[in-house]
């Protein structure tokens, strides 16, 4: 039977995890290893970073985290942002990523995706199509972190990616990022109903209800940023000991996280997550907790 | 192993990303090393036999670099061999994937691919598998010894595959696990001939339990 993947995503900018609001307006969370760990030992399926500013500066701080990561996280890891080049893809696998997720490379020469499926295999490959609603049932595709149109159908693009071999789709809806209001459903379903590969929804996660609402669209993973980290900032200090790039006012004036949060989003755990997803019906692995060999 | 060091090859044939399982059996407190070296293949206590992609892609590529003899003769010494993934299917005696491939031939069966599904509207169940599974024992097996031991009846583990093999011996089946409307074979075990169909690096602490119970098994 199916198993629904829960894929905390973690947007990193320099050394930083951060969050923002439709991809921008970026707040550092904390250490990424803080985090990655907290959602492996609660169950989580795979991990999903990405360098989102990369795309935009040409640059990739990536590899260092991926390293430390893959150390000890034993779990698929996906891993995207500036990812240019069949060398690109070689060497974020050789620091421990299992698959990387390209869009804006992918979207200037689609025969990247041929590529890499040839030299990696496809289950490595996984093609990550941004979208901001443009009409009804009308989606456009965005690069270089959404700053960047495109004129390519969302819709129509998830298909020609399929063919040149991707092995997943990660669909990320712009309008709900970060804003808790549901996943973007219209988007989700035609591309679900068309695709012979897993699809990867982004992207409005507010709460429990909205990840029990997108398994209906078709989905085979579901991915989420805010509804994990401000559970996990709550529980946890991990807010001392942070450097580098981004916008530090958030953790500085040491705010309840309450009042910071959009009334929207209702943090859980991804343990608790799970277990909601099972009491209504939707099966997830449930991992064992503790025992971590 | 007549004073040797213990020493854990992973055999390199040229397909698919080797690091993880590399920095999986580093974690568990083993020696390894990544080699297509006969000679160093020869000289290795266990092996590991990966591989993702096509099962003719991965004939071929045993086939260019010579190890099929290699490996033939390693296992006739009855020293232990894990193969994940393609790696466990090329164990067999021949697949149907894109035509018809020989196979290593120690594990009689064949391998075979998985039909899609329609239902409400969505592929019921999409071919590649991809993703956490349950692991189930075979009938008459049970897990107290040997490549399975201490997980859990159930227990998921990490799978991408597009095939999966049909044992010819029944005994050979450790572990069984449904997918696409079939009960299919996810785990083996003939004599000193091991496999998984999941990945046991990626599948989290059970998966590394599993390696574990292959790099101390007998």
């Amino acid at each position: 039977m199916k198993k629904i993947r829960i894929i905390p995503r973690l947007d990193i900018k320099g050394p930083n995890l951060v969050k923002g609001i439709h991809l921008e307006g970026l707040r550092v969370l904390g250490k990424p290893e803080v985090f990655t760990r907290k959602y492996y030992e609660d169950g989580a399926d795979e991990i999903l970073y990405i360098d989102s500013v990369a795309s935009l500066y040409g640059r990739n701080h990536l590899s260092e985290i991926v390293r430390k990561a893959a150390e000890n996280i034993f779990i698929p890891l996906i891993v995207g942002g500036g990812v240019r080049s069949v060398e690109d893809i070689r060497g974020l696998l050789r620091s421990g990523a299992d698959k990387i997720a390209v869009n804006t490379a992918a979207l200037k020469n689609p025969d990247l995706i041929r590529q890499a499926a040839k030299s990696f295999g496809s289950q490595c490959v996984v093609v990550s199509i941004v979208a901001i609603r443009r009409g009804r049932g009308c989606y456009e595709c965005l690069t270089d972190n959404a700053r960047e149109k495109t004129g390519v159908d969302a819709i129509e693009w998830a298909k020609k990616a399929e063919a040149l071999g991707a092995g997943e789709l990660l669909v990320t809806s712009v309008d709900r990022e970060g804003t808790g209001s549901g996943y973007e459903t219209d988007l989700l379903r035609p591309i679900c109903e068309q695709a012979k590969i897993p699809v990867i929804a982004f992207g409005g996660a507010g709460t429990s209800e909205h990840v029990l609402d997108v398994t209906r669209a078709g989905v085979d993973a579901v991915a989420a940023a805010s509804l994990f980290h401000y559970g996990v900032l709550g529980i946890m200090q991990n807010r001392l000991g942070i450097s580098g790039e981004g916008n530090f006012e958030f953790l500085q004036k040491k705010l309840p996280i309450d009042g910071l949060l959009r009334k929207s989003i209702r943090p859980v755990s991804i343990a608790d997550l799970k277990e909601y997803l099972a009491q209504n019906g939707v099966h997830c692995r449930r991992a064992k907790k503790a025992e971590v060999v | 192993m007549s004073g040797r060091p213990a020493f854990t090859v992973i055999v390199d044939y040229g397909l698919g990303n080797l690091f993880s399982l590399e920095r999986a059996v580093q974690h568990l407190g083993f020696s390894c090393g990544i080699s297509q070296d006969p000679g160093e293949i020869k000289n290795a206590t266990r092996l590991l036999l990966p591989g993702v992609g096509a099962f003719g892609d991965g004939m071929r590529g045993l086939n260019e670099k010579g190890l099929v003899p290699v490996l033939g003769e390693w296992v006739r010494s009855g020293r232990p061999l894990l193969g994940i993934c393609l790696g466990m299917q090329l164990l067999f005696s021949e697949s149907e994937e894109f035509g018809r491939h020989r196979g290593l031939g120690w594990v009689p069966g064949r391998v075979v691919r998985f039909q899609n599904a329609e239902g409400g509207g969505f592929p019921a169940y999409k071919v590649p598998h991809v993703g956490w599974s349950g692991l189930e024992p075979a009938p008459l097996k049970d897990w107290s010894e040997g490549l399975l031991k201490g997980i859990p009846s159930g227990e998921s583990a990490y799978f991408v595959h597009s095939y999966y093999a049909c044992p010819e011996d029944p005994a050979d089946v450790l572990a069984v696990t449904h997918y696409a409307q079939v009960d299919y074979c996810s785990a083996i075990q003939r004599g000193n001939v091991y496999g998984t169909q999941f990945h046991p690096e990626k599948s989290g602490s059970a998966g590394l339990r599993i390696l574990k119970n292959f790099l101390e098994g007998p």
